[in-house]
């Protein structure tokens, strides 16, 4: 299939592989940002492909996990209002609140549908004008436009009943945080390739001269993922700190103008809790003042949200980089994608979920 | 298909080691639970929920050897293995059920009452038995067409003569409006397997080869390009058809064939993962051998699903020893229903209970599907 076998290409990602040995004289740590990223990665045993001394850690870019749990249940107590229609990203249906999750919610009779793109909902909203639909739109600025989309055409259609739960995050300030955390150990980053799609990369080249670091946007198959590493290692080795796109069919420096013109309408900047992580200044976005209409915190007041993490689960530790799922000793056994203890296993982005899906607590209990 | 649900997979240790890290450990917090209280979609979806559910509940409820063999169909010795009078062994019986909830109703390619025989039918086939007689239940809900009914029951009987199956008994309930969603399904079929054949999902050995009839994903896929909310264009049709025409050929040209399954809710990888747990053997799978159509690789990138998890409904793998392999791949390709089949891997000694997926990277394990598929945010 043109446009992915040529980047899942064995014989060039081995090429990829050898140049990254031969550029390599120290060991180096990396830090891939995405979710996607790390799935690839695990799928393809891309890690395994490095030199010894080359790690790859895993990031906090993964929007189901960093959603707080607090954010969820609110979103399980809208749910559970009479009439409201609940849309969600299939993803976020298994994850669980304090309660349960909407996947159980759904099955004790609230309406609770899985959409593939915020128009829908809004389309819902127009076709069920006495009942309250709410979409709950999280993520990072990848489903920003789309989610702002629905709320700029919601508020122009006068689709009063429409609403988002908004639980937005923003990328440069997690990687600040992860660079500023007592203990870091990331030398360079693996930018996330579809959301410098979005907001192109001028952000990341104030980051990289600030702290710097290398930050090489990346794409997601093993050829792409192998190029960054590539880059990255070749900066570190040569002591450079700089911007590199190693995801130019895609990514442009300036991003997409359009998309980031209509988040910049409809959001603003705002501090965010991330789960695993706590609070980041200025790491989220929210509704401005003139759509707050269609803020869905505004019109369902919800008290009462008490939540409480698991203290077995290093989340946290992992969303920085600074453990891996193998570190964990629930990892395989308490928790599994089935019956998960921590963020970091909720979601099918979530780098334990990848290194459960591909099997790697089996490769544990064949090699112990 | 009879419980046919997936077994766990060999270090699955989400249960057993649950009484070690409890509530206790973790003070008062609220647990995500592991099971749930209710019936939820996942515990349809044919994964690990579902393997559950017949684990925990129905098994622990019926037992019994035969259900606790877990294959696609009960087969069972007329007369407890007693020899009839002139001398013989008593016939053995295959003997199956499968609900049909499909929505869609109509799809390209087939239709809830297609699917319905052919479900059936195809349980019994990869038993190698000869299908011979169905029974269908319908639950109706009220104000469904009559006109559709029709259209359902003459694409049902389509299917019963393609499979050389009758239809011979049947039951209708009706429901109230909002009580059901159009109209269920549920059919059982019987059919008789002939001495010396022994196919068992527990047989498979290391050396043996893997076939696979030919693409996969072809009918999920198709489901999914008609389905509200996510529609897209596509050429696709489901798979949707009776394969005993083809495991005939098969058995007639191949009797050595030690298993065959067919890869329906949960796709090819969890029946892989059935196998291998049962027969307690690895399988090692070769990636560009396993055929799977251009239109379905696309739209499972563009979903974030793997053609290899997704739903087929008429097509069947294989487990055959590697000298007997080329000549049933011959005898499959000679079948319509067989044209592109393949020979797609190896069962391996090493890691039992594991099935592994070489590609031009690397090696990577092929775990059973979680629950539903679920389309991924980004």
């Amino acid at each position: 299939m043109k446009h992915v076998d040529e980047f899942r290409d064995g014989q060039a990602a081995r090429k990829l592989a050898a140049a990254i040995a031969r550029a390599a004289t120290r060991p180096w740590t990396l830090m891939e940002v995405c979710g996607g990223q790390t799935h690839s990665i695990v799928r393809y045993g891309i890690d395994q492909l490095l030199p010894g001394g080359v790690e790859l850690v895993h990031g906090p870019g993964c929007p189901v996990c960093v959603t707080p749990l607090e954010t969820i249940d609110r979103a399980h107590a809208i749910a559970s209002h009479p009439g409201v229609i609940f849309c969600s990203f299939g993803d976020m249906l298994r994850v669980p609140g304090s309660r349960g999750d909407l996947l159980q919610l759904k099955a004790q009779g609230a309406d609770v549908r899985i959409v593939y793109s915020p128009l829908d909902a809004v389309n819902l909203a127009a076709a069920n004008p006495d009942r309250p639909v709410v979409f709950f739109a999280i993520g990072f600025e990848t489903t920003a436009p789309p989610n702002a989309m629905a709320v700029w055409i919601a508020k122009k259609r006068k689709l009063a009943n429409f609403s988002v739960l908004v639980s937005h995050v923003l990328v440069p300030p997690a990687i600040a945080a992860i660079l500023d955390a007592p203990g870091n150990r990331v030398q360079a980053f693996l930018g996330p390739g579809h959301v410098c799609t979005v907001v192109g990369y001028e952000d990341y080249e104030k980051l990289s001269a600030q702290y710097r670091v290398p930050i090489v946007v990346t794409g997601f198959e093993p050829v792409d993922l192998l190029e960054g590493v590539l880059l990255a290692i070749r900066q570190l080795e040569q002591g450079r700190a700089e911007v590199e796109n190693a995801y130019a069919r895609v990514v442009d420096r300036q991003g997409n103008p359009h998309s980031l013109k209509l988040v910049n309408e409809v959001f603003e900047v705002c501090d965010r809790k991330w789960r695993g992580i706590g609070l980041i200044p200025s790491s989220g976005l929210r509704l401005r003042p003139e759509y707050r209409d269609h803020d869905a915190e505004q019109i369902f007041e919800v008290d009462d949200i008490e939540t409480c993490e698991s203290s077995v689960c290093i989340s946290g530790e992992i969303l920085r980089g600074l453990k891996k799922p193998h570190d964990c000793p629930a990892f395989g056994r308490e928790c599994t994608p089935h019956s998960p203890l921590g963020a970091t296993m909720v979601s099918s982005e979530g780098a334990c979920a990848a290194y459960y899906a591909h099997g790697r607590h089996l490769e544990l209990v064949a090699l112990t | 298909m009879t419980f046919s649900a997936e077994r766990r997979t060999a270090g699955d240790a989400e249960t057993e080691g649950a009484a070690t890290i409890g509530p206790d450990s973790l003070g008062r917090c609220p647990l995500p639970r592991s099971q749930y209280g209710q019936i939820v979609m996942g515990h349809g979806g044919g994964g690990r929920l579902s393997a559950d559910l017949i684990e925990r509940l129905f098994v622990p409820a019926f037992g019994g050897d035969v259900l606790e063999r877990m294959e696609d169909q009960a087969i069972l010795r007329l007369g407890h293995g007693a020899s009839t009078s002139n001398g013989k062994l008593a016939p053995r019986l295959a003997f199956t059920t499968d609900g049909f909830v499909v929505k869609p109703l109509f799809f390209p390619g087939g239709d809830i009452g297609k699917l319905a025989v052919c479900g059936t039918v195809n349980d019994l086939a990869v038993g190698g038995a000869e299908p011979l007689y169905l029974a269908a239940a319908f639950i109706l809900e009220e104000g469904f067409t009559i006109s559709e009914l029709a259209r359902i029951a003459r694409s049902m009987r389509a299917a019963c003569d393609e499979a050389g199956v009758t239809l011979v008994t049947g039951d209708t309930k009706v429901v109230d409006r909002g009580k059901g969603d159009q109209v269920f399904i549920t059919t059982s079929g019987i059919g008789l397997v002939p001495d010396g054949r022994e196919l068992s999902i527990r047989s498979a050995r290391p050396g043996d080869c893997v076939l696979v009839s030919g693409t996969m994903g072809d009918h999920g896929v198709t489901i999914m390009s008609v389905r509200e909310g996510i529609a897209f264009d596509t050429e696709l049709e489901s798979d949707c058809a009776p394969l005993i025409g083809l495991t005939r050929a098969m058995l007639a040209a191949c009797p050595s064939i030690r298993a065959m399954r067919d890869p329906t809710r949960g796709g090819l990888a969890s029946v892989l993962n059935e196998l291998a747990s049962a027969s307690k053997v690895g399988v090692r799978l070769d990636e560009s051998s396993v055929p799977v159509r251009l239109e379905v690789r696309a739209a499972c990138e563009m979903l974030g699903l793997d053609p290899l998890y997704v739903a087929n409904e008429g097509k069947l793998i294989a487990v055959v020893p590697r000298d007997d392999a080329p000549r049933l791949l011959e005898a499959m390709r000679s079948h319509p229903l067989g044209r592109e089949a393949a020979i797609i891997g190896e069962i391996v000694a090493d890691h039992p209970g594991m099935v592994t997926l070489r590609s031009t990277i690397g090696e990577r394990i092929l775990t059973m599907a979680a629950g539903e598929q679920l389309p991924r945010i980004c």
